[in-house]
C-alpha cells in the first residue's frame, strides 16, 4: 500500500518556528482536548466507528489522549450488512492490534425486528435504516455521549453543528436551538435520557485528514488506494458491483481502477477513476479534485436539505 | 518528497470572524474568498446556480453558498454561528460567520471567543454605523488581537478615495474610545473582486495591500500568552497495568506560558510544589510545550492532583477568590436573575455561583454605561459582581483568554447563558 513513500523528512516538520504549531498539530490538539473532554464530561461514551478514514483518524486521536493508558470507552460500529469486505476486516485487525473493544450492532436485525422496512428495487439503501439502529444501540447501552467523525466542511447543514451537540430524549437535533459553545468551554450537562453527539473532527477539512494520516503514517483501509473492482455507472457515478446491488437496464459491469474517497456503503460510495497508489498520490489528487467527497454519495443526491432532514431524526 | 506535501504540510492555521449585516455583502466576501481560493468544488457551484436560477437572480449569487439551514435559506438570513474552510499555500483559514443584527450579538460574541482576528464589514455609502460600533466593541470585549476593517462596495461610491479616508478617520475615532491594538483598513468591492485576492484596478490610489494577503500574513504567533505558566489539568491517567504500575500523569491543554522538564510548579489550589518529570503525546517525550498543545504531564512527587486543578509557574501565581468582577454577555432568552444560582464552569473546574450586583451596563450601541438597571436580557452586556462556591484561580481576561473566560449555565435548562469575561 503507502511503502514507498518516504517519511523520514516529515519528524523534522514536527513544529514550525517560534511557539508556533503547523495547522496539523493544532488541529490535533483541540481534538484530543475534545476527546479528553468527553471522557471527564460523562458516564458513558462510545466512539462511532464506521471503518473509514475520518472514524480511524478519531480513534487514532484518542489513543494519543489516553496514551499509556486504553482508551476509556468502547467503540461501536453500525453494520448494514452492505460493507466493503475490505472494512470489515480491517476493523477486526485494528481492534485486535489495538486491544480496543468494538460493539457492532447490526441493521439486519432492526429490519428482522420489523422495526423498519427496507428499501427495494435499484437505489435501495440502508443508509436512513441506520438511524434507528444507532438510536436503539444508544438506549440499549445507555451511551450518554456518542462520538463521531463528522466534519463541517462535509455539508451545508454540518456548518453549524457544534463539537457538543445536544440530542433531545428522542435522539432529535434541534438546529435553532444550539447552545452556544464558546472558548474551549464545553457543556455536557443533559437531563436523563438525553444524550449528546460529539465531533472531535469538526474543524478538519477533507485535506486535513489526508495529510494527518501521510503525516502519522496512520494505517488505513487498502479501498482508498487505486485497485481493480467490477463496478457500473450509474447517472454518471461509478458503483461496485455486489450481489445485492441490483442493475438498471442498460447498467453494464466493468472492471475499472478504483478507489474509494469516502468509505460507506456499498450501496451509496460512488468510486473515483484513479490511479492513486500512495497517500502523496491521494493528497495531491484531494489538491487538484474539483468536486466534494459527498458529491459522490448518493445519499446527499436525495434532496437539497437531506443531510440536515437525516440529522434532525438522529443520523450520525 | 514532492513540494506539493511539503508545502501543504506546515501551514499556520488563522481563526477569524466576520460580522456585517445581511446588506453589508458578508456573505457575498466570504463566498469571493472561498471562490477565488478555489475552495469553492464544481458541484457545490452547480448547486448555488440552480438555486440562484430558482430564486430569478441573473448571476449567480455566491452568497447562497454561505447559507446552511432550511429556515435561512427560507427567510434568506443567517440565523447562527457556520464554520467555513478554505486554505491558501500559505495558510488555512477558518471563518467564523456570524449574523451582524443587534438580536445576534450573541452569535458575534461566541464567533468571536476563538478568533485571532475580526473583518468587520462597512458599506462605502452608510459609513460607520451603529452596528459597527457594535461589532468593534465586541472585538475589543473579546480581545481579538487584530481587527481589519474592509470598506465594501466601494463600486457603488465611484471608487472615492475620500469616501475611504473619511470612512477610517470616522472609524479610528471610535477605535481611540474601545481597547484595540492593531486595525487596518481595505477598500473592497466584494461583488467584482476588487482588493479581495487580486488588487483594484479601479482604486490606484490604494496602496496598501489586498485583503488576502493580510489574511495571509498577520503577526498570529505572539498571540497566545508565552509568560504565564497556566495548564488547567482535564484528566488523569493512570492506566493500572503491569507496565505502567504506579504511573501517575496529568492530561490537559496549555492554557499558557512554556513548560519544560525540570521546570518548577506549584499545583492549585493545594499549593503543593514539585518539578515537571516529562511532557509527552503518545510514544513521544517533549523538550518544550507550549499553547495550545495538548499533552501528558508526570511530576516528580507523588502529589494527589485531579480534574480541575491548575499546574501553573512556581512564581507567577494566578489571582485567587470567590468574589469575581467581570463582564457578562447574555446569551438567553430568560433574562438573568439577580441574586439567582447559576453553573459555572471556567477551565476544567465546574462550580456554582450567585450574581450579587450589576454594576453597570453597555449601551453597546453608544459604548454609554448604565447605571440604574439591574436586570440584564439576552444580547446585553454588563460588568456584574458574582460569589463562587470555591475559589476560582485566575487571571484577568486581558492577559489570558483561557484562564479569564468562563460561562453560566441555567440549572434548570441546563443551556449556556452567560459569557464572562473576568476583568
Amino acid at each position: 500500500m503507502a511503502e514507498s513513500v518516504n517519511f523520514a523528512p516529515l519528524h523534522k516538520q514536527m513544529l514550525m518556528n517560534g511557539y508556533q504549531l503547523n495547522h496539523l498539530r493544532e488541529l490535533e490538539a483541540e481534538s484530543i482536548y475534545v476527546i479528553r473532554e468527553v471522557a471527564a464530561q460523562f458516564e458513558k461514551p462510545v466512539l462511532l466507528f464506521s471503518g473509514g478514514k475520518d472514524s480511524i483518524v478519531m480513534f487514532y486521536l484518542a489513543r494519543k489522549a489516553f496514551w499509556p493508558a486504553r482508551v476509556p470507552f468502547p467503540l461501536m460500529h453500525i453494520d448494514t450488512g452492505h460493507n466493503f469486505a475490505e472494512t470489515l476486516e480491517f476493523r477486526d485487525q485494528l481492534m485486535e492490534k489495538t486491544g480496543a473493544k468494538c460493539i457492532v450492532r447490526y441493521v439486519q436485525d432492526t429490519i428482522d425486528e420489523g422495526k423498519v422496512v427496507e428499501e427495494t428495487g435499484p437505489g435501495a439503501s440502508r443508509n436512513i435504516l441506520q438511524t434507528v439502529t444507532l438510536l436503539d444501540a444508544i438506549e440499549e447501552f445507555k451511551f450518554d455521549a456518542a462520538m463521531g467523525g463528522g466534519r463541517r466542511d462535509e455539508e451545508k447543514a454540518r456548518a453549524k453543528e457544534r463539537f457538543f451537540s445536544h440530542r433531545d430524549v428522542f435522539g432529535q437535533w434541534d438546529p435553532k436551538n444550539q447552545r452556544p459553545e464558546l472558548w474551549n468551554l464545553f457543556n455536557g450537562r443533559k437531563k436523563m435520557g438525553e444524550h449528546f453527539r460529539v465531533f472531535p473532527l469538526s474543524n478538519w477539512t477533507e485535506m486535513d485528514v489526508w495529510q494527518y494520516i501521510f503525516m502519522e503514517n496512520v494505517e488505513i483501509p487498502k479501498l482508498y488506494f487505486t485497485h481493480e473492482r467490477e463496478v457500473f455507472n450509474r447517472d454518471g457515478v461509478w458503483l461496485a458491483t455486489a450481489p445485492f446491488m441490483e442493475l438498471k437496464k442498460g447498467e453494464v459491469p466493468v472492471v475499472k481502477k478504483v478507489r474509494c474517497r469516502t468509505i460507506g456503503d456499498i450501496t451509496n460510495t460512488g468510486l473515483t477513476l484513479s490511479e492513486a497508489h500512495t497517500l502523496e498520490d491521494i493528497i495531491r489528487e484531494v489538491a487538484i479534485t474539483r468536486t466534494t467527497e459527498r458529491g459522490a454519495r448518493f445519499d446527499d443526491k436525495r434532496s437539497d436539505t437531506a443531510m440536515e432532514d437525516r440529522k434532525k431524526e438522529g443520523y450520525f | 518528497m514532492s513540494d506539493l506535501t511539503d508545502g501543504y504540510l506546515n501551514m499556520q492555521l488563522l481563526r477569524f470572524t466576520t460580522a456585517g449585516s445581511v446588506d453589508d455583502g458578508k456573505s457575498t466576501l466570504i463566498g469571493r474568498l472561498l471562490y477565488d481560493s478555489k475552495a469553492i468544488f464544481e458541484d457545490q457551484l452547480e448547486a448555488i446556480e440552480r438555486a440562484s436560477e430558482r430564486a430569478g437572480a441573473e448571476e449567480v449569487n455566491l452568497a447562497l453558498l454561505t447559507d446552511g439551514l432550511r429556515a435561512e435559506r427560507e427567510q434568506g438570513i443567517t440565523i447562527d454561528v457556520a464554520y467555513r474552510y478554505f486554505a491558501t499555500p500559505k495558510r488555512k483559514f477558518i471563518i467564523a460567520d456570524t449574523p451582524g443584527h443587534v438580536q445576534y450579538t450573541r452569535n458575534m460574541v461566541t464567533g468571536a471567543s476563538t478568533a485571532n482576528m475580526a473583518v468587520i464589514l462597512v458599506d462605502a455609502r452608510h459609513g460607520v454605523l451603529e452596528q459597527t460600533i457594535r461589532h468593534a466593541y465586541i472585538a475589543s470585549l473579546l480581545r481579538i488581537p487584530h481587527l481589519l476593517v474592509c470598506v465594501n462596495k466601494m463600486d457603488l461610491v465611484d471608487y472615492s478615495e475620500k469616501i475611504f479616508e473619511d470612512i477610517q478617520t470616522q472609524f479610528n475615532k471610535l477605535a481611540g474610545k474601545l481597547d484595540i491594538q492593531d486595525v487596518r483598513f481595505v477598500p473592497i468591492s466584494a461583488k467584482y473582486g476588487d482588493n479581495v485576492v487580486d488588487r483594484s484596478v479601479h482604486m490606484p490610489w490604494y496602496e496598501g495591500p489586498t485583503l488576502m494577503y493580510l489574511l495571509e500574513t498577520i503577526h498570529i504567533g505572539s498571540d497566545y500568552n508565552h509568560t504565564l505558566q497556566r495548564f488547567p489539568v482535564q484528566y488523569v491517567i493512570r492506566p493500572q497495568s503491569d507496565k505502567y504500575h504506579d504511573f501517575r500523569g496529568y492530561a490537559g491543554r496549555i492554557a499558557s506560558g512554556v513548560f519544560k522538564p525540570g521546570d518548577p510548579v506549584k499545583v492549585m489550589p493545594s499549593g503543593l510544589t514539585s518539578r515537571i518529570k516529562t511532557i509527552e503525546i503518545m510514544d513521544k517525550k517533549l523538550d518544550i510545550a507550549y499553547p495550545p498543545q495538548s499533552v501528558l504531564m508526570t511530576l516528580e512527587d507523588d502529589i494527589d492532583i485531579s480534574r480541575g486543578d491548575m499546574i501553573v509557574g512556581e512564581n507567577k501565581a494566578p489571582q485567587t477568590g470567590d468574589k469575581i468582577d467581570l463582564m457578562l454577555c447574555w446569551l438567553s432568552e430568560t433574562p438573568m436573575r439577580l441574586g439567582g444560582k447559576y453553573y459555572l464552569k471556567h477551565t476544567t473546574n465546574d462550580l456554582r455561583c450567585m450574581v450579587t450586583d450589576v454594576a453597570y451596563k453597555i449601551d453597546i450601541n453608544t459604548l454609554d454605561n448604565i447605571y440604574d438597571d439591574k436586570g440584564l436580557s439576552l444580547n446585553e452586556i454588563a460588568r456584574v459582581h458574582i460569589k463562587t462556591t470555591k475559589p476560582l484561580y485566575y487571571d484577568s481576561y486581558r492577559i489570558n483568554r483561557f484562564t479569564g473566560s468562563l460561562i453560566l449555565i441555567d440549572e434548570a435548562t441546563n443551556n449556556t447563558v452567560g459569557a464572562g469575561m473576568i476583568i
